[in-house]
């Protein structure tokens, strides 16, 4: 591991500031993903500003039924809150099947939505990666890519995003709120988790310096009813092939309000929109299920090692509705 | 931001050289001369001598450096030594006192929930935290709240019966 400096903030603003005027400079929190790439040269920081001592950990409670959560809280802390677990389960479900126990208590919710990718080439410094290394290729298009992704690629990078409760909260329409050089921000989940397009070295719009505060989750009834489905080679504590995370609303056997996102198939937190559109006003069946399915992997981009998972997000998709909607039919 | 307080927040700036760090380990505080790439599982094993917590895979896979910090089981192969200043850090070293043996540590002798051994101090260590959580409910939970713990050897279900021995012997609180 190459020499790096170290301190630890005592709040937001000096932290701010430490990161601000040196540009090869990072936060540290939880350090899961980010000490694991400093180790593999694939970071290459000079000084890292440990925040774990910020007061942002809490988890609150707000007027609209809605969560506001601490960035700095943890995953584990995050999903036994008694009012994520009764509110928004699916937050819950997707935390705990995202990483083993050691981890969640380490890897903070700010962290999550920021670690980087696990493809392989990414993670190898010796290969050609746009993400890493602009401009120098992806070893991903003609390499190993069983587990990449199918949705929102580019010729540039195919790397799927790897958090479970970044798909959970994209679902929620949940809101960044961010403190930065350049004063407080929010952004939408749509905003947050750019496409990588030709700029794959950009995965959010955040500036050098700008430091995730906490997230918001807006009060959705509808998530009561919540579910998170995760699908991948081993039982536990592995990255998904395809996971679901969903909620749905049904009267009379209709389909009156749904939320839908992918996770192990796109290049980031996927919310399934042709998906929900397909879904509302139609009965809660089966074979809706299947058509909404279809519609939404109409659009994917597979290749030869990959596009198994074509057909498992569909099959992902109708279990979770199904699960949710058991009893109503 | 006031100019003070961003002079004195860069005054704190440690390293990249090695620097004193003042770790609490085992309720005893350590001094140490590392830098600030060091390992908090590298400062046990080749700087304070504590070789319990194994190095398995050094990139948060296999859980053999489990410990804990603050009471959490977390991985010591991905935090950084200096980051543990001012905070408690559990090895399995300082599980038992007395030269005696953690209640979980002899269910792992009794129910043989070993093969080479390697992985053991990690599997104890996350083991006493996994029945403190309450996860110990069927071998399924056991399994699932026990995955970040590899055994090479495959001593799962061993593991898993020394596990349950400790929840029924105590009603699961350890």
């Amino acid at each position: 591991m190459r020499p790096f400096s170290y301190v630890r903030a005592a709040d937001a603003g000096t932290a701010i500031a430490l990161v601000r005027e040196r540009p090869d400079s990072a936060f540290l929190a939880g350090g899961t993903t980010e000490v694991d790439l400093v180790r593999q040269d694939v970071l290459r920081p000079g000084l890292l500003v440990d925040i774990n001592d910020l007061p942002l950990d809490l988890i609150e409670d707000l007027p609209d039924g809605g969560l506001r959560i601490g960035a700095l809280a943890r995953m584990s802390d995050v999903a036994r809150a008694p009012a994520v677990m009764e509110r928004f389960p699916v937050i819950s479900q997707a935390l705990v099947l995202g990483a083993s126990a050691q981890l969640r208590n380490m890897a903070s919710m700010g962290g999550n939505l920021c670690q980087r990718v696990r493809c392989s080439y990414f993670r190898d410094p010796a290969s050609p990666c746009n993400k890493r290394d602009p401009g120098s290729g992806c070893a991903a298009l003609s390499g190993i890519n069983r587990g990449h992704a199918i949705l929102g690629t580019s010729d540039h990078c195919i790397a799927t995003h790897p958090s479970d409760v970044a798909v959970a909260l994209t679902a929620l329409d949940a809101v960044v709120h961010t403190s930065g050089p350049g004063g407080e921000r929010t952004f939408g989940m749509d905003d947050f988790f750019l496409l990588p397009g030709d700029t794959p070295q950009r995965e959010h719009p955040l500036e050098h310096g700008e430091l995730i505060t906490e997230i918001e989750v807006p009060g959705a009834p509808v998530a009561r009813r919540s579910v998170y489905l995760k699908f991948r080679d081993r039982q536990s504590y592995e990255f998904a092939l395809a996971s679901v995370a969903a909620a749905v609303r049904i009267q009379d056997g209709t389909v009156t309000e749904v939320r839908l996102a992918l996770g192990g198939v796109g290049t980031r937190p996927w919310r399934a929109r042709r998906a929900e559109a397909a879904l509302l006003g139609q009965s809660a069946s089966p074979a809706s299920f299947a058509e909404a399915a279809r519609q939404e992997l109409a659009a994917a981009t597979p290749h030869p090692m990959n596009a198994f998972k074509v057909e498992l997000a569909q099959r992902a998709m109708v279990r979770a509705l199904n699960t949710l909607t058991d009893g109503d039919r | 931001m006031n100019v003070d307080i961003e002079v004195a927040a860069r005054s704190a700036v440690r390293g990249p050289s090695a620097e004193a760090v003042t770790l609490t380990v085992n309720g005893q505080a350590r001094e140490l001369r590392i830098e600030p790439r060091v390992s908090l599982l590298d400062a046990l094993r080749e700087r304070l001598g504590l070789t319990g917590s194994k190095k398995g895979c050094d990139q948060g896979t296999c859980g053999a450096c489990t410990v804990w910090v603050e009471g959490r089981r977390v991985l010591a192969c991905l935090t950084l030594a200096v980051a543990c200043e001012g905070r408690e850090v559990t090895t399995i070293e300082g599980l038992a006192a007395d030269g005696g043996l953690h209640p979980v540590q002899a269910a792992f002798v009794e129910h043989d929930a070993f093969q080479c051994g390697y992985c053991t101090p990690g599997q104890i260590m996350s083991a006493v935290k996994l029945l403190e959580e309450g996860h110990a409910g069927d071998d399924a939970e056991i399994a699932e709240w026990m995955s970040g713990n590899i055994c090479r050897c495959a001593a799962y279900p061993n593991i898993r019966a020394a596990i349950r021995g400790v929840r029924d012997a105590v009603g699961g609180e350890r």
